[in-house]
């Protein structure tokens, strides 16, 4: 049989893209899906997802998880976990059709809820953080039960098999959001398991990232002092991990965590302004595990914005691109001209540099 | 009367077609081997003086001289070796502890050499450091996980003083006195030329080396010999040596004859006098006192001075290293059992201490489990032949390495393990004038600055073949490392897969 996610390292090529309207306009799943189709070849049908802000305004306060279960008792035992740590408000199973292409589906499950408010009092810990503990918690220690969204009014929607079909199958039509982030996959290998495919995501933050990194297991090693978990092994898991501990749990804005993941160079550092040299001296200096080598192009995406970052020799393609109060970002410009065939200006970001946009 | 003579173990081979008797190899030998026999009218040889140093074979014009080993024999015997038995015959007849020079001889397994290194194929591209930047700069410290701000909101730096090298590569504790200070002066020149650090050992610090204060490490061992106010103040950093892996659980010991004249004065000893210094700190009897060291030397300082704890790869590593990343210790430095420079007991460094590899991966894996890695850096030392053994233990959790016996390679030392002798040919460890200035400092320096700078090109070409180019990146980066040959349980402690998995 072969080896899933987590029991091996797998290296994978993607394809990714992203579309954020500032103005908080919501926009259906079907362009982004439309994106997709264009980079077909990028992907090899071993792993295609979406993530989409903004989706869920009636149960805006609620964290909602999406969860896979291998079958019904893991489910019972996972829901048991749940119901002792939150109160769950709603709950259901996502709404899908039959798609040929899609085969072998887990039970998909979606849940609203809050944390337990005794349980949440007498844990100390801030609210973002106790939930997160649950989320590493259950995908560490839960065989067979794996969640893989746990934001508020947003979900990950991801599956084996190509984007497109994915986005098909969940019906990402019918969802509305401010932000969507896509993936399609190229493993080496075949695993065959939906919680390997991507965006990856952990509370609001969602990454999709293609590339394969070198510095993962200095990356690794590190981000597991503070309490993470790399379960899956992959690249993505480790970034999202890196980006909570630096942006959510230490208080570093999206520029300087920036600085830490795609670094400039030293000699970059010592021809800029004394103030900022000494700023990102620190940063790196002090989070130089955290650096992330080799080649990646991440879209980040958050409660209020979303980031796209190259590494710092840029090798991974990635364009941008601006229309209105638009934001478009894919691994290939095509992408982005089935989405929006006029855009404003188009350019492709330098590595290292950060490029974001929030809501207004 | 019990007769002994131990056959040489080392022959001068002379080719005596070559040989026009100029008598070079006599005035180069410090340990009289080679001479003029007037009654055959050729050069001869005292082979029993010989320790096969290789000064006379270098300096021979007339190239007519090899040392070749004796084919002298005992009884063929698997169970006691020629060594052992003339041991044996040593002690009997002088009644003392052997000496030996140098690191461990003997055929202890090397992890080193069974660990390879990765490379980027089709997945990712390796990196071309010939064409990219390629980043070897290393900062020795504390990291802090917790951010402050002043009042405009820029990020406050809060960590205590840190050391920047240009390559993760320091020139290991050897002292002035067991060094010549023309060996110490090129170390200090090329630290400064290199931008990284030398260490001082527990000699002190010759007054003419204080100019090189800020690429330099002031050593406080056992013995406190040399040590003072200003001393502390010189260096860039403050060592304080608990260990070394040459002679875990004993002091230094630097014979009377080689503790004369400057080192002497240096050291604040008398003249001639054995420096013999203590097993333990006698300040230091657990890990609270340490914690007290520590803050001396730093009150001392005015906090200017990261303070590096030195301690021998011993059995129970993991747990020392965990106290001392608690004691306010901004670096530790691990050094393993097969490493050592200078004179130790020959049992003590044949039988006590640890391999470095396992010693290194085994504290790095400890810190981490615990969440205290970022509190202190890590230098591993005690056997470090080459620039992918540099590479192999940053990605087994170092953060830079201590040189000593490459060092002393780079300056011209033939490893013939007989410092204790005070008589070095190459001029590098003794202190009798006529021999120590024959070492150059400048040509000496200039050849340390080579070997580091060959073996930084080196870890680059490593580094970008791996797809990495910066060396924060390969730190603990285990899984650039596969093992071959190594069972289960030392795959366990390095944290490596074998290869092929």
């Amino acid at each position: 049989m072969n080896q899933k996610e987590g029991q091996i390292r797998i290296p994978a090529g993607c394809a990714i893209a992203g579309v954020f309207s500032r103005s908080g306009e919501r926009m259906d799943g079907s362009a982004i899906m439309e994106a997709m189709t264009v980079m077909h070849d990028r992907s090899n049908g071993l792993g295609g997802g979406f993530a989409a802000y903004g989706i869920y305004p009636e149960y805006r306060e609620l964290y909602a998880f999406h969860v896979f279960y291998d079958d019904t008792a893991a489910k019972t035992r996972c829901e048991e976990f749940l119901d002792r740590h939150f109160d769950i408000v709603n709950l259901s199973k996502i709404p899908v059709r039959k798609v040929k292409a899609i085969t072998g589906e887990p039970l998909i499950w979606r849940y609203f809820m809050n944390p337990h408010p005794g349980r949440l009092a007498d844990s100390q810990l801030e609210e973002k953080e106790y939930t997160a503990r649950c989320v590493i918690r259950i995908n560490r220690e839960f065989t067979g039960a794996y969640v893989f969204s746990s934001g508020k009014n947003m979900g990950v929607f991801k599956a084996v098999g190509f984007p497109e079909d994915v986005g098909r199958f969940y019906r990402l039509e019918e969802y509305a959001g401010h932000c969507w982030t896509a993936h399609g996959r190229y493993p080496t290998n075949t695993p065959g398991w939906w919680g390997g495919a991507h965006p990856f995501g952990l509370l609001d933050y969602t990454i999709v990232h293609n590339g394969e990194i070198s510095s993962y297991d200095a990356n690794r090693r590190w981000i597991e002092m503070f309490g993470y978990h790399c379960s899956l092994l992959t690249d993505t898991e480790v970034i999202t991990y890196i980006i909570d501990y630096l942006h959510r749990r230490l208080g570093l804005t999206l520029e300087e965590a920036a600085a830490v993941i795609a670094a400039p160079f030293w000699q970059e550092i010592e021809a800029m302004p004394e103030e900022k040299k000494q700023q990102l001296t620190y940063l790196r200096s002090n989070f130089s595990s955290l650096l992330v080598t080799g080649p990646f192009s991440i879209l980040l995406g958050y409660q209020s914005g979303m980031m796209a970052l190259n590494d710092r020799l840029k090798l991974r393609s990635m364009v941008a691109a601006e229309k209105g109060s638009r934001l478009y970002v894919a691994s290939e410009e095509s992408a982005i001209r089935k989405m929006e065939p006029q855009p404003d200006r188009i350019w492709a970001p330098a590595g290292g540099e950060p490029v974001i946009a929030a809501l207004y | 009367m019990v007769r002994e003579f131990l056959y040489p173990e080392y022959e001068v081979f002379r080719n005596a077609g070559r040989c026009n008797s100029c008598r070079r190899c006599v005035t180069e030998c410090a340990n009289q081997v080679h001479y003029y026999d007037d009654k055959t009218g050729a050069m001869a040889e005292r082979n029993e003086a010989c320790v096969n140093c290789h000064r006379c074979v270098a300096y021979c014009p007339q190239k007519a001289l090899k040392i070749i080993k004796s084919d002298h024999c005992f009884k063929a015997n698997a169970n006691w070796s020629r060594h052992t038995i003339e041991e044996v015959y040593r002690q009997a007849d002088g009644g003392g502890v052997l000496l030996s020079s140098m690191g461990t001889p003997l055929d202890f397994p090397n992890y080193w050499d069974r660990l390879l290194l990765n490379a980027s194929q089709v997945t990712n591209p390796s990196i071309d450091p010939l064409r990219e930047p390629m980043e070897t700069r290393v900062y020795l410290g504390p990291k802090t996980q917790e951010i402050r701000r002043d009042s405009r909101g820029r990020l406050a730096d809060n960590r205590p003083k840190r050391l920047e090298l240009s390559s993760p590569i320091l020139f290991s504790a050897m002292s002035f006195g067991s060094l010549s200070l023309n060996a110490h002066t090129a170390l200090a020149k090329a630290a400064q030329a290199l931008g990284t650090l030398y260490n001082t050992g527990e000699g002190g610090l010759h007054r003419t080396l204080y100019p090189y204060g800020a690429n330099t490490i002031v050593q406080v061992a056992s013995g406190r010999f040399g040590v003072h106010k200003e001393y502390l103040a010189a260096g860039a950093a403050i060592e304080i040596k608990m260990g070394q892996g040459a002679k875990p659980g004993i002091g230094g010991h630097l014979p009377g004859y080689k503790n004369v004249g400057e080192v002497a004065r240096t050291r604040m000893t008398p003249d001639g006098s054995d420096a013999i210094s203590p097993a333990p700190h006698h300040d230091i009897y657990s890990i609270e006192d340490l914690r007290q060291l520590v803050y001396s030397l730093k009150e001392a300082t005015d906090y200017q001075k990261p303070v590096i704890i030195k301690i021998a790869a011993v059995h129970n590593v993991g747990a020392i290293a965990s106290g001392i990343a608690r004691s306010g210790a901004d670096i530790i430095a691990i050094d393993g059992f097969r490493g050592g420079t200078g004179a130790a007991p020959t049992r003590i460094r044949d039988n006590v201490g640890i391999p470095v590899e396992l010693a290194l991966a085994a504290v790095d894996r400890r810190l981490r489990q615990e969440g205290i890695r970022g509190n202190v850096s890590l230098i591993a030392g005690g056997s470090i032949h080459s620039s992918a053994d540099v590479a192999k233990a940053i990605a087994l959790g170092a953060d830079a390495v201590y040189i000593g016996t490459a060092a002393l390679l780079a300056m011209g030392c033939h490893l013939c393990r007989s410092c204790q002798l005070g008589r070095c040919n190459w001029g590098i460890a003794t202190q009798v004038a006529e021999l120590s200035r024959r070492l150059d400092p400048e040509e000496a320096a200039q050849r340390l600055v080579n070997l580091v700078t060959a073996w930084t090109h080196e870890i680059k070409e490593l580094m970008g073949g791996m797809g990495i180019n910066s060396i924060e990146a390969l730190g603990g980066n285990r899984l650039m490392l596969r093992a071959v040959g190594l069972n289960e349980k030392e795959l366990e402690i390095l944290g490596v897969k074998h290869a092929g998995e």
